[in-house]
């Protein structure tokens, strides 16, 4: 029962992957929709970021003190200014147990 | 122009930063599989099957937790959903590949990888076999997943868990959209989305992750139209 669930919900992802890759040709998208598009990244990354950031594990909102907090921003500055991925993604972990573990321990 | 090689292994570079949070994050989602109480195939066959992050950890969670298939498989839909949008910001740049061609590489696109060949594909539109960038983020996105994850199953949470290792998948895509930080616009539609995600995380089957971009390209649209 798991497995053909798992099968079933396997397929319905692919389809969602397939669907607009396959079947949509250049002319039916419009220039405005396509403009609109272009928001993508910025419309759907942060639905990830902000409660991964912004919630624990329980559901429930952080206090504004939270490492979390402090390491995105971290991540953010250095993010910004160093164009770099990986030094984006250590800052923000470097700072988080810089707190976890030296200051808050 | 690039060849095909060149561009496959431009996408394998490109993409390869985002290792630092998938890695670990496989190996979570296979240790929480096996604590879980799932069988060992279970939890590898839905990185195959499924291959989808987050989605296959809220699955497993459901269930274990004695919610319905129905309920895990439409979360994991909804959850999914997303790369309707991603395929429609892709159709654009994969149109030119046979019918063939975009059923098979379908399969390989996942968060990361559409954020790194979009970028490289607005920078590049001319070059005839963008496609090969695509396949390259992707199969290094499946391959380096299929062993994080099969890591986790067969050696458990050798991450320990204090180290808060989950937190690097929001630094990942902090990384991706942190240089549109310098438009104002692109300020405005992130904030929107980020803020309508908080306020839509009880909504039913989590599908505040796709309500949210939904709001977001709404007030994008707007935005555009403002400009004018």
């Amino acid at each position: 029962m798991t497995w053909l669930s798992i099968i079933i919900a396997g397929i319905i992802t692919y389809l969602m992957r397939m669907t607009m890759i396959a079947l949509v040709s250049k002319d039916m998208l419009g220039n405005k929709i396509k403009a609109v598009l272009e928001y993508v990244p910025s419309a759907v990354f942060p639905a990830i970021i902000f409660p991964a950031v912004f919630i624990n594990d329980y559901g429930n909102f952080i206090e504004i003190d939270d490492p979390k907090i402090f390491g995105a921003l971290v991540a953010i500055i250095v993010g910004y200014f160093s164009r770099n991925i990986i030094a984006t993604i250590l800052a923000g972990l470097i700072s988080y147990w810089f707190l976890i573990f030296v200051i808050f321990s | 122009m690039f060849s095909k090689k060149k561009l496959f292994t431009k996408g394998m570079i490109d993409v390869a930063p985002h290792m630092l949070s998938v890695i670990p994050f496989g190996i979570i989602c296979g240790a929480i599989g096996i604590e879980l109480g799932f069988s060992p195939y279970l939890v590898y066959g839905m990185s195959f099957i499924i291959f989808g992050g987050a989605s296959q950890i809220v699955f497993l969670q459901l269930l274990s937790g004695g919610a319905s298939s129905l309920v895990a498989v439409t979360s994991v839909g909804v959850i999914n959903s997303r790369h309707l949008l991603y395929g429609a910001v892709l159709s654009e740049y994969l149109e030119k590949m046979s019918f063939i061609k975009k059923l098979l590489i379908s399969y390989l696109v996942v968060d990361q990888g559409f954020a790194e060949s979009n970028k490289f594909f607005k920078k590049n539109k001319t070059e005839k076999f963008l496609h090969y960038h695509l396949i390259g983020t992707g199969s290094t996105l499946w391959i380096c997943w299929q062993i994080a994850t099969l890591a986790g199953i067969i050696l458990g949470s050798f991450v320990p868990e204090e180290l808060g290792l989950k937190f690097a998948i929001p630094l990942t895509f902090i990384a991706i959209v942190v240089q549109d930080l310098k438009k104002i616009d692109h300020v405005i539609v992130m904030i929107t989305c980020g803020l309508s995600s908080l306020l839509f995380f009880n909504a039913p089957f989590k599908s505040y992750i796709i309500i949210s971009p939904i709001i977001a390209l709404f007030v994008a649209a707007l935005i555009l139209r403002l400009k004018k």
